[in-house]
């Protein structure tokens, strides 16, 4: 199958590489790039394990021709941090102990992120509906509600 | 230690592996790579039961980009009748399980495996591999391998002299069960069923194996034990232990399930033929299919009580699924099912049925789930009979110190009466309940463990500290490790950091599971720091030139006990690292220990649900679990853990289970249509800690991974019985099923 040659932006620099037409973002990322923080929980959009943002829009990475990629911007979660300093999310979810064994982690951060950068304010019901297609099995969710809205409130607080 | 003086266990601190996790940093075993590496698949049988008359992989050997192919014939054999054990499983069944041998025993039972360039080539392969099969007929559920006809799967299984699909029974008693039944007032017996659930971990089982042409091989993959990856994958490939170096990559959730080994055997071979690295991994529908859930069951439980209450009598017999190969947990289910109770005459008796379904795998606590459901609801139904609150019967025969639990054991010190107290104080169980709400409550036990741990803990030269253990740590173990080192050290947590050590690099440690991690890993990290401690003591000592035994270590540094040792400034532990060179060099210590005094644990659950009328949706309003931990040494961590096994226990409780078609084929290997909780079907999952140290530990620590799965299921579904008035003892409770009970009554009315 011939390549497609592809100029994109990840995590705010410059990117290009070569994909086959059918191969998918999160192969791409994981396979190609060594951006590995995107995981592969499913492979059919049911787990969000594999979240990035395509221009600030959430998306399953798993679900996404990499392809599509052309002339957009990609989030990772290797660009959820800046530089030293983790995103308040992150920190929150260590401080909050917020994750287990951390394999949705990356997903639900990049998700909840998407979340409040849409939603400064929302509700434990938003929370809930919003990180519904985000699975996690060992934490029954409520550390992760908790993360978020501690997030959101002391947020809303600095700004 | 007095609880006041603490100043890190019970704290908490952030995890030592928390920062990799949250940046995306952290290896998990899909995430490695090598240069040179090659990718494997594995080709699966499109058969729920049939024989291998042949297996012809000339084609897919010769296209190209494939580099290694493989069969069950290059995998070690072990004859049917000689038992190998390996912990809980036996070699027999396991090298039958990971590629099938005489027989492909389920749909999607591995055949043989390619390695190939790439993942799409080596897919590509398997489809060129022409097995020629003889398919026989299958037995899935429970009666159909009970059944006078039923296919038998295996011509050397015999139970009662006669062929049968039943690889064997354990069984427990205590005193005179007929002659209790006799005493009591009111007898219930009813009949229960579960099905079978996956432990629905997020990742994938995956490895990477690197063999080299002298036969040095480096496993990393994703288990609950490298120990266990390096022993299986010996005795399954025939390489020698001292050559095989198995390095645990994070891991992205197990719960049980991934206690045994699929890909590791498979990929270690594909290397040795292929001279290449091989990574595999599995898709979520290969782990739907071909690694092992727990059983679905069926049980029979008869209980007896006098009019105010005491218990006379109780009865359960089971049945639970073991999927193509003997191993079902029927232990835990006979074991854990009157555990909480103190019961005078007691029996049961749980048989091990094997059928065409993927191998089942431990799952938090495996069976205990299972032998508690059927017992809670009947005992709720009991409840109801006398007239009594639920939590009053559950107390006036629960089991406490002294008591002889039908299981075996005499009890000692514990605190599930604690947990039913606290239980019927709590404002929750005193909440009023709306139109549709019910309201159950259930309890559970599971037994514990100790066995085999080590670890080191080395000072750094800058007076730090690095602890290595032999554990995976699932959950967030090294969180607790770290609290604990600090606190004997009497140092700042931030200054430990604590390692999961590879197969070559630590001693021998068992597998995480059993809720035995901090148990065990707390005790040889102590041992090892007081070990530490007295060194450094030594240094000071040799330092000032008076008596080791004159020096005390407080508060992180060396300081001479009392007034008669002379007068020294402190020595800190930065200080002594520094000199450690000059008074006689390198700081550290290590401790192999086959850990022993895991004591049970025992929680009670309370649940809220309230019953969509027109949609048969049962919906968890309120949840809360109150629970022995023993101690908690980090309490977010107890509490994750407490909130995420009621959360897979609501989803046994109400949605999940395997659906077969009629050719023996999981219908619904994804996470669409095998629906786990999502964060919007789940609430708020309240918790109660409770405290009874367990004497044996040195910090209390009973074990907490598995207990907050057991007393769910029963906990839900008495809600909905409390919701409904209607008596429902099949799981799961899942919309049709409501449905069609509430259709039922109203057709009735
Ligand atoms: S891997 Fe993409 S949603 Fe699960
Ligand atoms: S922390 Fe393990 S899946 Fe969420």
């Amino acid at each position: 199958m011939a390549k497609l040659h592809i100029s994109t932006t990840i995590n705010g620099e410059p990117e290009e590489f070569l994909c086959t037409p059918d191969e998918t973002m999160l192969d791409v990322l994981r396979n190609q790039l060594d951006l590995t923080g995107a995981k592969e929980g499913c492979g059919s959009g049911d787990c969000g394990a594999c979240s990035i943002t395509l221009d600030g829009t959430l998306v399953c990475s798993c679900l996404m021709l990499a392809a599509e990629a052309e002339g957009k911007a990609i989030t990772t979660i290797e660009g959820m941090a800046e530089g030293e300093t983790l995103h308040p999310l992150q920190q929150k979810f260590l401080e909050e102990a917020a994750l287990q064994c951390g394999i949705c982690t990356p997903g639900m951060l990049i998700a909840a992120k998407a979340l409040l950068d849409e939603n400064p304010d929302p509700t434990e019901t938003e929370v809930r509906f919003w990180l519904a297609g985000n699975l996690c099995r060992c934490t029954g969710y409520d550390k992760i509600i908790r993360a978020v809205l501690d997030t959101a409130a002391d947020m809303r607080g600095a700004s | 230690m007095s609880d006041s003086n603490n100043k890190w266990i019970g704290e908490n601190t952030i995890r030592p592996d928390g920062a990799d996790k949250v940046t995306g940093r952290a290896a998990f075993a899909a995430d490695t790579s090598m240069p040179g590496m090659i990718w494997g698949k594995v080709l699966r049988s499109p058969h729920a039961h049939a024989v291998i008359k042949s297996i012809d992989t000339s084609k897919a050997e010769a296209l190209p980009g494939v580099k290694a192919v493989m069969t069950a014939a290059d995998i070690v054999d072990f004859p049917v009748d000689t038992p190998v054990a390996l912990g809980i499983q036996d070699m027999r069944w396991m090298c039958r399980n990971v590629m099938a041998r005489e027989k492909a025993l389920f749909h999607g039972h591995p055949v043989a495996a390619v390695a190939a360039m790439t993942e799409a080539i080596a897919a590509e392969a398997c489809k060129l591999i022409e097995v020629d099969y003889d398919v026989l007929p299958h037995a899935i559920e429970i009666d159909d391998a009970l059944a006078d006809d039923a296919p038998i799967l295996h011509d050397w299984m015999e139970f009662d002299g006669k062929p049968s699909n039943i690889a064997g029974t354990i069984e427990h008693s205590k005193g005179d069960v007929e002659a209790g039944f006799a005493e009591a007032d009111v007898v219930i017996e009813r009949d229960f069923t579960t099905r079978p659930v996956h432990q629905g971990y997020i990742e994938p089982h995956a490895c990477l194996v690197s063999v080299a042409s002298d036969n040095k091989t480096t496993i990393w993959s994703s288990s609950q034990g490298q120990f266990m990856v390096r022993a299986m994958v010996g005795l399954l490939t025939g390489l020698t232990q001292s050559d095989i170096r198995a390095i645990p990559a994070e891991i992205g959730g197990g719960f049980g399930g991934k206690t045994i080994v699929y890909l590791e055997p498979l990929a270690t071979i594909l290397s040795k033929k292929s001279g290449r690295p091989v990574k595999m991994t599995m898709t979520r529908e290969e782990v739907m299919r071909a690694s092992g859930p727990t059983s679905g069951s069926k049980s029979t439980i008869k209980i007896g009580v006098k009019k105010d209450g005491t218990i006379t009598a109780a009865e359960g017999l089971y049945w639970l699924q073991a999927g193509g190969l003997p191993g079902a947990p029927v232990r835990g289910a006979v074991g854990c099912a009157l555990a909480p109770y103190d019961i005078p005459n007691g029996h049961t008796l749980g048989y091990d049925v094997v059928c065409n379904r993927s191998k089942v795998a431990a799952y938090r606590a495996p069976g205990a789930p299972i032998g508690a459901f059927g017992v809670e609801c009947v005992l709720d139904e009991l409840a109801e009979e006398i007239g009594m609150d639920p939590l009053d019967l559950r107390l006036k025969n629960a089991a406490k110190e002294g008591t002889e639990a039908v299981h075996g054991p005499v009890y000692p010190v514990m605190g599930y009466v604690e947990s039913l107290t606290s239980a019927k104080a709590h404002e929750h169980y005193n909440a009023p309940l709306g139109p549709n709400q019910g309201r159950g409550v259930a309890s559970g036990f599971w037994f514990n463990a100790g066995g085999e741990s080590s670890a080191q803990v080395n000072i750094t030269e800058d007076g730090n500290v690095v602890v290595t253990t032999g554990h995976p740590d699932i959950g967030g173990s090294r969180a607790g490790i770290a609290n604990i080192c600090a606190e004997l050290l009497g140092i700042d947590y931030k200054r430990i950091s604590v390692l999961i050590g590879d197969t070559a690099t630590i001693g021998f440690s068992n597998l995480t599971g059993g809720s035995r991690v901090l148990f065990a890993s707390s005790m040889v990290v102590t041992e090892s720091t007081r070990t530490v401690i007295r060194t450094l003591c030594e240094l000071a000592a040799k330092i000032w030139d008076i008596d080791p035994d004159a020096v005390t270590w407080e508060d992180g540094e060396a300081r001479p006990a009392g007034a008669n040792a002379g007068k020294f400034d402190p020595l800190t532990l930065a200080e002594l690292a520094a000199r450690a060179n000059e008074t006689g060099g390198p700081i550290g210590a290590g401790a192999q220990v086959n850990t022993t005094g895991a004591e049970g644990g025992f929680g009670t659950h309370i649940c809220d649900v309230e019953v969509d009328p027109e949609l048969g949706i049962a919906r968890v309003i309120r949840y809360t679990v109150l629970m022995d931990v023993g101690r908690a040494v980090h309490p977010a961590y107890v509490e994750g853990q407490m909130q995420g096994g009621a959360a897979q226990a609501i989803g046994w409780a109400l949605n999940e289970e395997y659906l077969y078609d009629k050719d023996g084929k999981v219908d619904n290997p994804g996470f669409l249509d095998y629906r786990m909780p999502v964060a919007s079907d789940l609430p708020m999952i309240d918790t109660h800690i409770i405290e009874v140290p367990n004497p044996k530990h040195p910090q209390g620590v009973r074990g907490v991974g598995e207990v907050p799965l057991v007393p769910g299921l029963a906990a839900v579904r008495n809600a909905v019985h409390n919701a409904t008035g209607i008596r429902f003892n099949d799981l799961p409770l899942s919309p049709p099923r409501i449905l069609a009970a509430l259709d039922v009554r109203e057709a009735a009315e």
